[in-house]
């Protein structure tokens, strides 16, 4: 007896109780916010992962050089006081004095300079390459004036400099390196990340002496804690029980659910999100080989029922997207763009004159929705495919994609917020990490829209690409995301279209 | 005891080594990883030159005796994902799941054993009948299931415990009842047969006949000797929780190695893949080494067999 119980104390002083520290409480009482997702970034650095996740970061923690009022669509100073276009190569702009980075340090013309330099060096290995691969270099031609280069011209260039181009400081950086800024990162933000913890989450408090004017507003709210939380109930047991304030992406059916429930706001809108499945044009695996036959690609897009799956499945006020690009991005449009209405019986025909009568297996990759993907498997089954699902983490199935290994893959896109349309096709077609068909002709006329300083010319050319693209269905667009929020009715928030939550605008009732 | 001891040391040695072969391997079946490393987009000379630069030009079985040398040292290098090291992640990662696996194996233990003597003492009456019952709802109900059910009664009805997470103490009540709820059985039905075999033997029947009180014949008596097996089994029960609170951690949100293996899988983070396997394989076989010899030393007929 004695012996049973020196082993058991020994096991319990080998495994020592892990004290716990006092639960940080969500709510207004604590003037805390907390805000629960499914993912998490890779890492916090905003050009080093391309997760929604990191957007919102990156927009409460980083300034940009200008700001679009997501109202209007209007630009308007934000780093950059005043913008001139010298050449439709070369812009220049006036930076902001007077804002300080959360450690103190003044943001200069050197900070501007640096991060844009930065970002397009290789050896910055940043993910979010269709982001930034319109500029050239930067450079300081006066104590307060950047010069952008373009590597041509760009008409977006204000867009993106608007969203997806933060500002970094350069003394700090140079310092912490990116491994050290991934855990500690430095913005001039309404909010400063106090902590970075892999697996749980990121803890940020209000910028007490962020700039006055900024158009982004004085942020109200004390405290902001972003939680990972993959699973979907314990998301929604967590708001119910007010351990966490703010969820999204409820299910339809449970977001039906908790509008009958006390204390809780529930809000849908439609977002910039589109899902689709991209096809392995190339054929660099076995199981994608199929999908080297234009026919085979036209024959999975007439075999799911887009609509059946919004009005089961998505809900909300989620649209049939036609073209690759979300409807309302410039340049984006469906007119003499090919659709795919639900026909099994043409796409089995067309699976039959690809030389596949009795269909063939295949693998598809997803990374959220799950009930989509299987839907969709549904829908492929029910004509002969046999798709295995391969159901991976963002970072993963990217990479496995950029590899080639994925023959089908399903994928939703938000273009970074970014109001174009070539944020979206730029990723998927002109050759990028994530071109899947690599078609000389669709680059050549993206290329053309992307750099065409003629608005209507670049139109007409967005549409030739976008028809092209469906003709040859190497891509199959599914729908537009509608986001279900659901929070605390403690809690005042309003959601935009462009799928990013402003909490610095969000104040306690 | 000494060779019987050294022995099992041995075999215990030998199951590590084979593990760590294993664990090893995993990384390198996982594919080319240069290319992991390099990430999506390097180029053909900057993958060769990672290549040389981490050693994977070289022999396999010299990669395997560095990256057991540096295991050794508590080096699994770093992980593909965070920008951290594997240790400092595990590092983080390990207290979650031991102050678990602690937690319930106590839980189910406490609940276990007196159930298993009353089941004995009883046997054969209603409570026994109960007791077994129990037993195949514990065997039946699956760990993720049991969780659900419990958030939504203590947490979502009853408001009295958190959902989620591993901010307090109370965050590991129910997660901790979750993965008791699978020992139980186990654990329950030995300590019944235990009982049961014992109090029919000849000692107790004196012990009875001396005219002691049922109380002390049956805690005093034959408890001790019939929990010999439980010891035993117990040891095996924390290196199942350690390893099977995967699914709870899931559930309950919590930051634990368990959950790290999911996440890891699911992003091809082979390093701490292979870190938490050979961690938990290890443990595994150092409470299986330690159990064995406990019972040895608490039984004799096992050590001189």
């Amino acid at each position: 007896m004695k012996t049973s119980r020196f082993s058991l104390a020994t096991l319990f002083a080998v495994v020592g109780i892990a004290a716990a520290p006092a639960a940080a409480l969500a709510g207004k009482s604590n003037d805390t916010l907390v805000y629960a997702s499914d993912s998490e970034p890779e890492n916090v650095s905003p050009y080093h992962n391309n997760l929604r996740e990191g957007v919102i970061i990156a927009r409460h923690v980083f300034d940009n050089l200008i700001y679009r009022d997501p109202a209007t669509g209007k630009y308007m100073p934000q780093l950059a006081t005043s913008w001139t276009w010298v050449d439709p190569t070369t812009l220049d702009l006036t930076i902001r004095k007077g804002v300080t980075f959360h450690n103190g340090d003044p943001l200069t013309a050197d900070d501007v300079v640096f991060t844009l330099n930065y970002v397009v060096s290789p050896q910055a290995k940043v993910v979010t390459k269709q982001n930034v691969d319109w500029i050239k270099s930067a450079e300081k031609i006066g104590n307060d004036k950047v010069r952008i280069h373009l590597v041509g011209p760009f008409p977006a260039a204000i867009e993106y400099l608007a969203g997806p181009v933060p500002i970094y400081p350069e003394k700090y950086f140079k310092k912490a390196g990116l491994d050290g800024f991934a855990k500690a990162p430095i913005g001039s933000g309404p909010y400063k990340i106090t902590a970075v913890t892999p697996g749980k989450g990121v803890t940020m408090e209000k910028n007490k002496s962020y700039w006055q004017g900024s158009p982004l507003g004085q942020p109200t709210i004390g405290k902001l804690v972003f939680r990972v939380v993959p699973d979907a109930e314990t998301r929604l047991a967590e708001l119910m029980t007010g351990g966490v304030d703010w969820i999204w992406r409820v299910p339809k059916d449970q977001a039906t659910q908790l509008k009958s429930a006390p204390n809780i706001t529930v809000l849908s809108a439609e977002t910039m999100r589109v899902g689709f499945l991209q096809f392995d044009a190339l054929g660099r695996t076995p199981a994608a080989v199929p999908f080297k036959d234009a026919r085979v690609r036209q024959a999975v897009s007439y075999a799911i029922d887009r609509k059946a799956m919004i009005d089961n499945l998505v809900g909300g006020s989620a649209r049939i997207m036609n073209s690759a690009c979300f409807i309302d991005q410039f340049g984006c449009t469906d007119k003499g763009v090919p659709r795919y209405d639900y026909n099994p019986a043409k796409a089995k025909e067309l699976l039959k004159e690809a030389g596949y009568p009795n269909g063939f297996k295949t693998e598809i990759y997803a990374y959220r929705e799950r009930e989509y993907a299987e839907a969709v498997i549904g829908y492929l089954r029910a004509v002969g495919i046999d798709a295995h699902l391969n159901y991976l983490k963002y970072a993963a199935m990217r990479d496995a994609n950029r590899a080639g290994k994925a023959p089908i893959t399903f994928y939703t896109w938000g273009s970074f917020s970014v109001a174009d349309a070539s944020a979206f096709t730029g990723v998927w077609f002109k050759g990028n990490a994530d071109d899947s068909s690599h078609d000389a002709e669709v680059q050549k006329l993206l290329k053309e829209a992307d750099t065409s300083v003629d608005t209507n010319r670049r139109l007409k050319i967005y549409q030739e690409a976008l028809k092209l693209i469906a003709e040859k269905a190497y891509l199959f667009p599914l729908f537009s995301y509608p986001a279900n929020y659901a929070f605390t009715s403690d809690l005042a928030f309003t959601a935009q279209p462009d799928e990013l939550p402003r909490f610095f605008r969000a104040h306690w009732k | 005891m000494v060779s019987f001891t050294s022995q099992r040391l041995a075999v215990a040695l030998a199951v590590a080594l084979t593990v760590s072969i294993v664990a090893f391997l995993l990384l390198h079946l996982s594919g080319d990883l240069a290319t992991a490393i390099a990430g999506p987009e390097a180029t053909a000379t900057q993958i060769a030159e990672i290549r040389h630069q981490f050693g994977l030009d070289r022999p396999l079985a010299l990669q395997y005796l560095d990256w057991l040398w540096r295991a050794l040292h508590f080096d699994f290098g770093n992980s593909f994902y965070y920008r951290d090291s594997v240790t400092s992640l595990l590092a983080v990662r390990m207290p979650v799941t031991m102050t678990l696996g602690a937690v319930s194996l106590t839980l189910s233990l406490v609940i276990a054993v007196p159930l298993g003597v009353l089941a004995a003492v009883y046997s054969g009456t209603i409570i026994d009948r109960l007791a077994l019952g129990f037993c195949v709802l514990g065997q039946a109900v699956p760990a993720f299931c049991l969780g659900l059910g419990l958030i939504i009664v203590f947490a979502v009805q009853l408001r009295w415990l958190p959902v989620s997470g591993t901010a307090s103490w109370k965050n590991y009540l129910l997660p901790s009842f979750a993965l008791a709820w699978y020992a139980v059985p186990a654990v329950m039905r030995l300590s019944r047969n235990g009982m049961l075999e014992v109090l029919s033997s000849d000692y107790i029947r004196t012990a009875r006949a001396k005219g002691l009180r049922p109380s002390v014949v049956i805690l005093k008596h034959a408890l001790r000797n019939a929990i010999i097996p439980v010891v035993a089994l117990a040891a095996v029960q924390f290196g199942f929780m350690l390893g099977g609170s995967i699914v709870i951690e899931a559930v309950f949100n919590m930051q634990g190695l368990g959950y790290l293996a999911w996440e890891a899988i699911a992003r091809n983070d082979f390093p701490v893949v292979q870190a938490v396997v050979l961690i938990l394989a290890l443990i595994y076989v150092a409470l299986t080494f330690l159990a064995d010899v406990a019972n040895a030393f608490l039984d004799p007929r096992i050590r001189l067999a």
